[in-house]
C-alpha cells in the first residue's frame, strides 16, 4: 500500500491541474443527478409556491393584508402582497430552518457513508485521487448542493412573487426605498449568504458521515443533531452558549435588508461558519483518512 | 498524504504506533477549536485594557465640553441593555392590558403597533441595538434592529413617521414639536443657559449639596478615546449607586451611559455607542413614503401621545430627572425629601390603589398574583405593600396612598411614618 502511495505522490506533481476537478465534476454529477437529489430540489421549489398561493388566496378573500397583519408569522410574509420581491425573503425565512439544512443533511450524511454502504468508496479510493483529494471533493459538491438548493428556493419564489404579485420599487425594513434592481441585487446577496449559513452544518453532516458506514444512520444523526442545536437555541436558560451555535446567526441575513446594510451579525454568523466549517473538516480529514476501510 | 496501512497488517508495536499517528490526527481539530476558544476569551479582554491617555481635566471642563459640543451630523449603532429588575414586564402588561404594548400578542382593535408609544416601553427590558442618525436639529431617525425586523421613527422637518416592518404598519404625524421628542436619544445641545460655561457652573451648582461630580479616568468607546464622568449620590438611601456617562474627548459628545443601582449587580441602564461616525448621513435615510398596502395610522391627536412618550422614556432613567424629580405637578402629588433621595407621595383618589384597581378586571388569582409581587410591610403609617425593582420602590399604603422613589424601601417606611 505503501509504496503505491509513493506511485501516487510521485505521478501528482505531473497531473494536470484540471484532474482534481475531474473528480470534482463526476461527483457533481452524481450528487445532482440523482432522483432522490432532485426529489429534494423539487420540495423546496414547491416552498414557495405554496406559501405564494396561500397569500393570495387569503389576500382575495379578505382586503385586509394577509394573516401577518398581527405581525405573527414568518418574517417578510406582510410585506408579500405589495412586493413579490419579498416572497424570496420569506421563503428563504420559512426554508432556512428546516427544509434546506435538512436536504443538505442528507447529501452531506450521505456523502461518504452512502458510498461505504453501497460498496462503492474502496473503487473511489482506487482512483489515485488520495483520501484528502476525495472528502475535499466531497464537501466542495456539498457545498454547491447548498448553493443549488438555495438558489432554487430562491428563484422559485422570485418566479412565483412576480407572477401573483406587483413588483416594483423595494421598501427596505429600515423604512427606506431602493430600486427594483438594486432589490434584486440584495436577493441574489441573500441567497449567497444563505447558503453560506449552511457551510458549518454541511461540515457537520460530513464529519459524521465519515463516522458510520451506514447511509441512514449519518443522515439521521445529522438531521438529529440539526433539531437538538435549533432546540438548544431556543432555551433561554443556555442563553450563554447561544452565540456559539451554528444556527443562532442564520436569520441574519435580514441584515442585509436594512439602509444602510448592518453588517455586524452576517459577519459574525460567516466567521462561526468558517469556524465550524475547519473544526469539523479537519475532524472529517482525521477519521477519514485513518479509518479502515472495509466497504 | 493518505496512509492507508492498515492496523490488522501490521505487527504489535507498529500498531500501536499507528494507532497513536491516527489518534494524533484529532489534534487538529481540537486545536483549531481550542484557539477559537482562546481568541473568543481573549480578545475581548485584551482590547479593553487600554485606556487611552488624555490630559487631564476637571468636571467643569468636562461639562463645558459637553454643553460646548455643536455636533449635528452623526450616525452610529447603540446597544441598550435595561435590567431595571421589573418582572417579566411585557408579560405582565400583555395580560394586563390586552392587545397592548407587545407588538406580538397582537392588535385586536386596529390598535398600530407602529405607536412609537407601545414600542419605547420594549426597550425598558432586555437588550435592544439601536440605530441613530442625525443631521441637524430637523432630521432624525432612531430604529429599533429586531429579528428580521425593525421599527423606524423619522423626524424630518415637521413630519414624523414611524414604520414597524414587521407587521406593515405605519404611523404619521405632523408636528415639529413631537419630532424633538422622538429624537431625545439623539445629542442635539439644547442651550437654555447663554454659555457652555455658565451651563457647566449652574449644573454644578445644582448639584452641590446632593450630588458629586467628578471625572473618573478615560475609556474608549465606540473606538473613541473618552472621559468619564462619574455622578453619585452624596446622601445615602438612594438605590442608585452611580452613574457614568463617557464623553468623546474630541466633540464633547456623550458616548455612553451606565447606571449601576447601589445595590450592585449589573448596570440597571447601560446605554452606548458601538459605533458612531460623524459624517453626514445620507440624505435618504430621513425619508419616508409608506409602502404599498403598509397600514398607516395617523395620529390627529398626537399632540398628546408623543409628549407622554417621551415622558415615558424619561421615566425609564430616573436618575436623569433624579435632580429635578418634582417637576410632576400634580395636585395630588407631594414630593418629599430631596435631591437623589425625593420620595414622591400620591393620594390615589377613593383609595384606589393599582391592585384594587387591577382587581375590577382580573380574577382574584391575578389579585394573588400581585400580592406576591410585592412584600407586606407595616409601621406607624398602618400597613401597606412594597413593590421592589432594582431602582424604582414604591410603597403602596392601604388606605390608598402610594410612596414612590429611587430609595430603598426602608427610607419609603421611613417617609411614609413621617408623614403619617
Amino acid at each position: 500500500m505503501s509504496q503505491a502511495e509513493a506511485g501516487i505522490v510521485g505521478a501528482g506533481t505531473a497531473r494536470n491541474p484540471l484532474w482534481t476537478f475531474g473528480i470534482l465534476r463526476s461527483e457533481l454529477a452524481t450528487t445532482l443527478r440523482r432522483w432522490r437529489t432532485l426529489a429534494l430540489l423539487g420540495v423546496l421549489a414547491a416552498v414557495p409556491v405554496l406559501i405564494g398561493i396561500a397569500v393570495k388566496i387569503e389576500t382575495n378573500h379578505g382586503s385586509s393584508p394577509g394573516p401577518g397583519g398581527g405581525g405573527g408569522g414568518p418574517a417578510f410574509l406582510s410585506q408579500v402582497t405589495n412586493n413579490g420581491l419579498f416572497l424570496v425573503f420569506a421563503a428563504l425565512a420559512v426554508t432556512l430552518p428546516v427544509f434546506l439544512p435538512m436536504a443538505v443533511g442528507v447529501v452531506a450524511g450521505d456523502s461518504i457513508a452512502g458510498e461505504a454502504n453501497a460498496g462503492t468508496l474502496r473503487y473511489l479510493l482506487v482512483a489515485p485521487a488520495g483520501r484528502t483529494r476525495l472528502l475535499l471533493t466531497k464537501y466542495a459538491s456539498v457545498l454547491t448542493f447548498c448553493l443549488v438548493a438555495t438558489l432554487v428556493v430562491a428563484l422559485s419564489a422570485l418566479a412565483v412573487g412576480a407572477l401573483l404579485f406587483p413588483v416594483g420599487e423595494v421598501t427596505t425594513i429600515s423604512g427606506t426605498r431602493i430600486g427594483f434592481g438594486e432589490g434584486l441585487l440584495r436577493a441574489g446577496l441573500i441567497a449567497v449568504v444563505v447558503a453560506a449559513s449552511l457551510i458549518g452544518f454541511a461540515a457537520i453532516g460530513l464529519f459524521i458521515s465519515t463516522l458510520t458506514s451506514s447511509g441512514i444512520a449519518a443522515m439521521a444523526a445529522t438531521v438529529g443533531m440539526l433539531i437538538t442545536v435549533q432546540i438548544v437555541d431556543t432555551i433561554p436558560q443556555l442563553s450563554g452558549i447561544h452565540p456559539y451555535l451554528f444556527p443562532h446567526y442564520w436569520m441574519s441575513y435580514a441584515d442585509l435588508l436594512r439602509d444602510p446594510v448592518y453588517w455586524d451579525e452576517a459577519v459574525k454568523n460567516l466567521g462561526l461558519q468558517g469556524l465550524y466549517a475547519v473544526v469539523f473538516g479537519s475532524a472529517a480529514w482525521a477519521r477519514f483518512t485513518a479509518k479502515d476501510i472495509t466497504a | 498524504m493518505a496512509p492507508n496501512d492498515s492496523v490488522e497488517t501490521n505487527g504489535g508495536t507498529r500498531g500501536a504506533a499507528a494507532g497513536r499517528r491516527k489518534a494524533a490526527r484529532y489534534i487538529v481539530p481540537v486545536a483549531v477549536a481550542g484557539v477559537a476558544a482562546a481568541t473568543i476569551g481573549l480578545v475581548p479582554a485584551l482590547a479593553s485594557t487600554g485606556d487611552p491617555d488624555l490630559p487631564e481635566i476637571t468636571a467643569q471642563q468636562l461639562i463645558e465640553k459637553i454643553a460646548a459640543s455643536d455636533t449635528q451630523q452623526l450616525s452610529g449603532t447603540v446597544k441598550i441593555s435595561a435590567d431595571l429588575g421589573i418582572p417579566s414586564l411585557g408579560g405582565l402588561a400583555g395580560s394586563f392590558a390586552p392587545g397592548g404594548s407587545q407588538g406580538d400578542t397582537g392588535s385586536a382593535k386596529g390598535d398600530s403597533t407602529a405607536d412609537p408609544q407601545t414600542k419605547m416601553t420594549e426597550l425598558a427590558s432586555g437588550t435592544h441595538t439601536l440605530r441613530v442618525a442625525a443631521d441637524g436639529p430637523d432630521k432624525q431617525r432612531v430604529s429599533i434592529l429586531e429579528n428580521a425586523a425593525e421599527y423606524s421613527l423619522i423626524h424630518n422637518g415637521d413630519q414624523v413617521w414611524a414604520y414597524d416592518s414587521r407587521t406593515n404598519q405605519a404611523y404619521h404625524a405632523t408636528e415639529d414639536r413631537s419630532g424633538k421628542e422622538a429624537g431625545h436619544s439623539t445629542p442635539a445641545p439644547e442651550g437654555v443657559p447663554t454659555t457652555p460655561k455658565a451651563l457647566a457652573e449652574q449644573v454644578l451648582k445644582a448639584a452641590g449639596p446632593t450630588t458629586s461630580v467628578t471625572v473618573d479616568g478615560t475609556a474608549q468607546v465606540a473606538g473613541r478615546d473618552a472621559y468619564k464622568l462619574l455622578i453619585k449620590p452624596k446622601q445615602s438611601g438612594s438605590t442608585i449607586g452611580s452613574v457614568t456617562v463617557a464623553v468623546d474627548a474630541k466633540s464633547g459628545v456623550p458616548l455612553k451611559f451606565t447606571l449601576l443601582p447601589s445595590s450592585g449587580g449589573k448596570a440597571a441602564v447601560d446605554a452606548g455607542f458601538t459605533k458612531v461616525d460623524f459624517a453626514k448621513p445620507a440624505a435618504s435615510s430621513f425619508t419616508f413614503t409608506p409602502p404599498k398596502g403598509a397600514e398607516v395610522t395617523e395620529a390627529d391627536d398626537a399632540k398628546a401621545q408623543p409628549k407622554t412618550d417621551g415622558a415615558g422614556g424619561l421615566g425609564m432613567f430616573p436618575g436623569a430627572e433624579g435632580l429635578g424629580a418634582g417637576d410632576q405637578g400634580a395636585k395630588d402629588t407631594k414630593v418629599i425629601g430631596e435631591g437623589w433621595n425625593a420620595i414622591a407621595e400620591i393620594r390615589t383618589p377613593g383609595g384606589t390603589g393599582l391592585p384594587t384597581k387591577a382587581s375590577d378586571d382580573v380574577p382574584a388569582e391575578a389579585q394573588q398574583f400581585l400580592d406576591s409581587l410585592g412584600d407586606k410591610v407595616s409601621g406607624k403609617f398602618g400597613s401597606g405593600t412594597v413593590f421592589k425593582t432594582r431602582l424604582v420602590n414604591a410603597l403602596m399604603t392601604d388606605d390608598g396612598k402610594v410612596y414612590v422613589g429611587a430609595v430603598t424601601p426602608d427610607a419609603l417606611v421611613k417617609a411614609a411614618d413621617n408623614a403619617a
